[in-house]
């Protein structure tokens, strides 16, 4: 994590609000933080593993190392605000309190998946928790999630989509197109460009010119700001000051959540393009989890009996949707034919 | 002796411009050169430079006035020499291959007589000369969806042009349900591009009618995710060509989503606008698409031909619950036909309809293809060959049983379009006609389509890109062994 990131705030255009102090937790928050970071890490290490026994085919990435990114902006979403995000998906659906379960059984392709098992990794959809996908092109989900602040505007609604993509997408020209859509209707959105730093095998320096994402917005006159995405705290605090600005009528707003992945773009990946320490210095300095934890600790919010709870409950759900993605029936032949049509 | 000016035609579709301003005036002497007027069409506003050396005898048709009919005779003047028939010259984008039919407040006018290439469409004129007058009269010039006989709704109806019948349809159907808006480059303020949104912002305000920029991936985009939302976006390409830089929104985004949601999220909407060849506007303009998304499941794909089908079948598609993607023709816009008047008359996605009843050979087509296929059926009779017209309107679904149930009868088969010849509509008729009713084909089935070559822009070159009634007459011939 470069120095900028660790808690820093820097703003292309005026800022929200003058002198943000980061957000206070309380204990209640404080855990559910931890316990719903937890299960995305829990959840995609069994998927790893279950993609490693066969169970799960095709592509598969997972978001270990950016739990703190869902779930501290879902953490500052109203109900009705909506999520759409990329291919590394499978926490933002189990933030937005998708069934574990019925996550897992779409990775393994059954019918009990919440695509049917027609989707996969990449493809799931749940409009009850106004999860709108899931997309495998890199960046077409941003004038999607344009689109849906569109009909939030257009139904003034009041609601919010945050829009997700990765530093990567942020080369692709139609996220600039959708910007200035946005920026030009004044639509409420909020796009968040979680920069883990290498796109598959790039890293950001390798792909851009200007490395800044916060200030991809500037030519737009779209506000942004680089956040500490390895801080849930940081991360909350920056989601409630940008959902408020595109709730209020005043546009879209950009956040940079500097975060990492640990594990491999996909599952196929060669690890080539860094090095295993660097890997190990964040996960042992910046891991998101471990911060957490250790504030509970040190507040007198938890025990170490209470966090192994935690986890045991965690584990145990996540070992319960294993299960049910592995015993459950694959989709009809018939499935094959439906669908395609209304 | 007096010449007649006449109000020029500035483009392939247009039927009708404003007089915005003489720049002279009764009693001046005019130079063959000099601007004189301003009109506007449709499209822009044009000057009108004199053809003739001479005075301006009369000003006919006063400045600001709108409706001019092209043809009609605004100014007259005197003292001109030989060249009355061409009074004028216009800087303007050359006259379509096709306008002789297309003018006149929309009637429709039959073909002017073949070339010698037996095109169906009349030899290029000279690229700077008025289109010819005449042939309002003509018998053979049936009204454009007038022959759906059998499809015809009870009921009252109304002449008018494509363009009007495509407005109302939206017009209906936005009054109908406010979920309904359209998007897209110079719907609002402009009127449309073609002016096939004319009226709709002044009616629904800026909240239904939204003006985009430039950014044909972003807001094709930004309607699917409007869509994904709820809400059913029309949204408009000038043309079908821009369409590409959003083709990945359209087919990945678009047509998927339903089967890779499981079923649980939709995409209700429309994409819409001009396709296929307009006139002399080169490869990057001209170009058939309809095979293309025909491709795709979990879109739906229709190209009507008649004004009573282009507004059933919009009306149909932005009610329908899936993707449509609505394929227009700029040349047919100004074409009138009889449109049954009802809010509620749909036409269904999915049905061929019989256009031209006959026993010796079917003649499958869709879209402008239906103009030749007419033509070429006209002709055929005049030799005792009784042709049968299938318009199929509808590429996907295909109602390859209407098809097939009239190859049953006819025992042949020859398919028209202006798009490609490979993995063309043609194609996939012809291949469903082999495996469904192989053994009731007398010849095999003769794809007419356009060339393998991208649209050249020179008028004879294009002429000869696009089919031919000849052509058409020279297969349905081969395959009756006349």
């Amino acid at each position: 994590m470069s120095d900028k990131a660790k808690g820093a705030l820097r703003r292309v255009s005026e800022p929200a609000q003058a002198s943000p102090a980061l957000a206070f937790f309380d204990r209640s928050a404080e855990l559910k933080a931890y316990r719903d970071m937890l299960l995305i890490r829990r959840f995609e290490e069994r998927a790893g593993q279950m993609y490693g026994m066969g169970l799960i085919g095709g592509f598969c990435h997972l978001y270990i190392g950016q739990e703190a990114v869902v779930t501290g902006l879902t953490a500052a979403m109203r109900p009705g605000d909506q999520v759409i995000t990329a291919y590394r998906d499978h926490g933002h659906m189990l933030a937005t309190g998708m069934d574990p379960k019925g996550v897992m059984a779409e990775l393994t392709g059954r019918a009990a998946g919440y695509s049917r098992g027609k989707g996969g990794s990449m493809h799931m959809f749940s409009v009850e928790k106004a999860f709108y996908g899931g997309h495998g092109i890199v960046g077409a989900q941003v004038p999607l999630g344009t689109g849906i602040a569109f009909a939030n505007r257009y139904r003034k609604d009041g609601k919010v989509c945050i829009t997700y993509f990765g530093e990567g997408a942020a080369n692709q020209g139609q996220v600039y197109e959708s910007f200035n859509m946005a920026g030009l209707w004044k639509l409420p959105v909020v796009y968040v460009v979680e920069n883990n730093r290498y796109a598959m095998g790039t890293s950001a320096e390798r792909a851009t010119a200007q490395s800044d994402f916060s200030r991809r917005g500037a030519s737009f006159d779209i506000p942004g700001e680089q956040v500490d995405g390895m801080d849930i705290h940081a991360v909350y605090d920056a989601g409630k000051r940008a959902l408020d600005w595109a709730r209020s009528g005043k546009g879209p707003y950009i956040l940079e959540m500097l975060t990492y992945r640990y594990r491999g773009h996909s599952m196929s990946d060669p690890a080539k393009y860094r090095t295993r320490e660097e890997v190990d210095k964040i996960r042992q300095g910046r891991d998101a989890i471990e911060h957490v934890r250790l504030r509970l600790i040190e507040n007198g919010w938890a025990s170490e009996d209470d966090l192994k709870a935690i986890d045991a409950e965690v584990r145990a759900m996540v070992s319960a949707a294993a299960d049910f993605a592995q015993g459950a029936p694959l989709p009809d032949p018939s499935e094959l034919w439906t669908d395609v049509l209304a | 002796m007096s010449i007649d000016i006449l109000m020029p035609a500035l483009s392939p579709t247009m039927e009708e411009g404003r007089l915005a301003k003489w720049l002279k005036h009764e009693g001046d002497l005019v130079t063959a050169g000099d601007v004189i007027a301003e009109i506007e069409t449709d499209k822009a506003t044009m000057e009108v430079e004199a053809a003739d050396d001479g005075r301006i005898e009369a000003i006919l048709v006063p400045e600001g006035t709108g409706g001019v009919k092209v043809n009609a005779v605004i100014a007259r003047l005197s003292g001109g020499t030989a060249r009355a028939a061409d009074p004028l010259r216009v800087v303007a984008p050359s006259p379509s291959p096709l306008e002789g039919e297309v003018r006149e407040g929309g009637k429709p006018h039959a073909p002017r007589p073949e070339s010698q290439h037996g095109s169906p469409v009349a030899s290029a004129p000279p690229s700077l000369s008025l289109p010819l007058k005449g042939g309002e009269d003509d018998p053979t010039a049936a009204a454009v969806g007038a022959t759906a006989e059998n499809a015809r709704p009870s009921g009252e109806f109304v002449t008018q042009t494509v363009r009007e019948a495509l407005r109302d349809a939206m017009a209906e159907e936005m009054r109908r349900d406010p979920d309904v808006f359209i998007i897209g480059e110079e719907v609002g303020e402009y009127q449309g591009a073609y002016k096939v949104t004319q009226g709709l912002l002044d009616e629904f305000g800026p909240n239904r009618v939204y003006d985009t920029p430039i950014t044909e991936h972003g807001f094709a985009g930004l309607g699917v995710g409007a869509a994904l939302a709820g809400l059913r976006p029309i949204v408009e390409f000038m043309t079908w060509n821009f369409a590409m830089q959003a083709m990945d929104q359209i087919v990945n985004s678009a047509a998927k989503t339903r089967y890779m949601s499981g079923g649980q999220v939709g995409v209700p909407m429309v994409f819409r606008g001009p396709n296929g060849a307009a006139a002399r506007v080169a490869a990057q303009h001209s170009q058939d698409f309809a095979s293309w998304f025909a491709h795709v499941p979990g879109l739906k794909v229709v190209q009507p031909y008649t004004a009573a089908d282009f507004k059933g079948l919009l009306k149909a598609a932005i009610r329908d619950p899936n993707p449509v993607v609505f394929l227009e023709n700029e040349i047919l816009y100004g074409t009138t036909g009889e449109v049954p008047k009802g809010d509620d008359i749909l036409v269904p996605i999915g049905k061929a309809r019989i256009a031209r009843e006959g026993t010796d050979v079917t003649l499958v087509s869709f879209g402008i293809g239906m103009r030749y296929a007419e033509q070429a059926a006209e002709e055929l009779a005049k030799e005792n060959i009784a042709a049968e017209i299938v318009d199929l309107r509808s590429l996907r679904p295909l109602d390859i049983e209407t098809v097939i149930a009239s190859v049953k009868k006819t025992g042949r088969g020859v398919t028209i379009e202006e798009g490609w010849p490979v993995a063309s509509i043609g194609a996939e008729i012809s291949a469903r006609v082999m495996e469904e009713a192989f053994d009731w084909l007398d010849a095999p089935v003769l794809r007419i389509a356009g060339k393998d070559v991208p649209m050249p822009y020179a008028a004879n070159l294009e002429k000869l890109a696009l089919p031919s009634v000849a052509e058409i007459v020279a297969a349905v011939k081969a395959v009756t062994y006349r």
